[in-house]
């Protein structure tokens, strides 16, 4: 299932709910747009939900650790929300889990911007 | 395009994994190594030993191809939903390295690629047409400095989830070979 990206404002924290496989071709390079744009804009706290991605391979993973250094090193905050328990594994696999801020609930992680 | 189909073989036409995976000859310039001549079944067996091995394009469709073959493989084999995954996606990983890495897209290249049951364990074969690589001189993408790459994820995570992990030069190319064990069947069903 491709990769599909959706946009809402809570509390002056962008938040992308997304949605399917983040792989080469299909969601990298959504997810590299999306926060392009968003960073472009002058969005400092971004939060991406991953709730519902069941699949993300070596180069998603290259990519959400991209998305967290183009924002940190443009003054912005980029955490993860809701992570499955396959990507879950995988972050902890790849020492990830040590990069990224993730939290299991919403308004613990909106919250966590201020 | 994927072109052959499953064929289930009798069991003294297939090597054990291990055979596989270490005791393969070097290939010679420019070629892809020999495949395991196909036959069609003639000796029933409770557990299908299944092999099958084709060519496909230098593209991402044929990453999902692969990927596709790999995960129907894994299923039938009665991996759990876990192994599945895993074995699936270091099959994917080692695919996306032949197209992208390997053959850079370069429609004139291909990939050979093989997927067997052998009864006592799945052994992937995937080799590309590319400038050959060399796994030992990758960075360990679990070092400090290295987690914050965008790259370089691929083959850690291919040696994470398999079992044995081949590498083979070709000249050109390179040859994976990933082996996953299967657990012996048990002797009460």
């Amino acid at each position: 299932m491709a990769l599909t990206i959706a946009s809402r404002e809570l509390d002056g924290v962008t938040v992308l709910d997304l949605s399917g496989r983040i792989t080469l071709g299909e969601g990298s390079v959504q997810i590299r747009d999306a926060i392009r744009d968003l960073i472009g804009k002058g969005q400092k706290s971004i939060l991406l939900n991953l709730g519902d991605v069941n699949y993300i391979d070596s180069s998603g993973l290259g990519e959400l650790v991209s998305a967290f250094t183009t924002a940190k090193n443009q003054g912005a905050a980029l955490k993860l929300l809701k992570l499955t328990k396959k990507v879950h594994d995988l972050l902890q696999l790849t020492k990830l889990y040590t990069v990224f801020d993730i939290f299991d609930d919403e308004a613990s992680a909106i919250a966590s911007f201020k | 395009m994927l072109i052959l189909s499953w064929r289930t073989l009798p069991l003294d036409t297939i090597s054990s994994s291990h055979e596989t995976a270490s005791k393969v000859p070097e290939a010679r310039q420019g070629e892809f190594p020999t495949p395991v001549p196909e036959e069609a079944d003639s000796n029933p067996v409770s557990t299908p030993k299944r092999r099958m091995s084709f060519s496909l394009s230098s593209t991402m469709d044929s990453v999902g191809e692969v990927e596709a073959a790999a995960d129907k493989l894994a299923e039938e084999a009665g991996l759990d939903e876990d192994e599945r995954f895993r074995v699936t996606m270091a099959v994917r990983e080692a695919a996306v390295n032949a197209v992208l890495h390997g053959n850079e897209y370069d429609p004139a290249k291909q990939i050979a690629v093989s997927l067997e049951n052998t009864g006592a364990a799945l052994v992937f074969t995937i080799a590309d047409q590319g400038r050959g690589l060399d796994p030992d001189s990758l960075p360990d993408p679990l070092a400090p400095e290295n987690l914050l790459r965008g790259t370089g994820r691929g083959i850690f995570l291919i040696r994470s989830f398999m079992d044995e992990v081949h590498f083979r030069q070709l000249h050109p190319g390179t040859e994976l070979t990933l082996v996953k064990n299967l657990a012996p069947a048990d002797p009460k069903t």
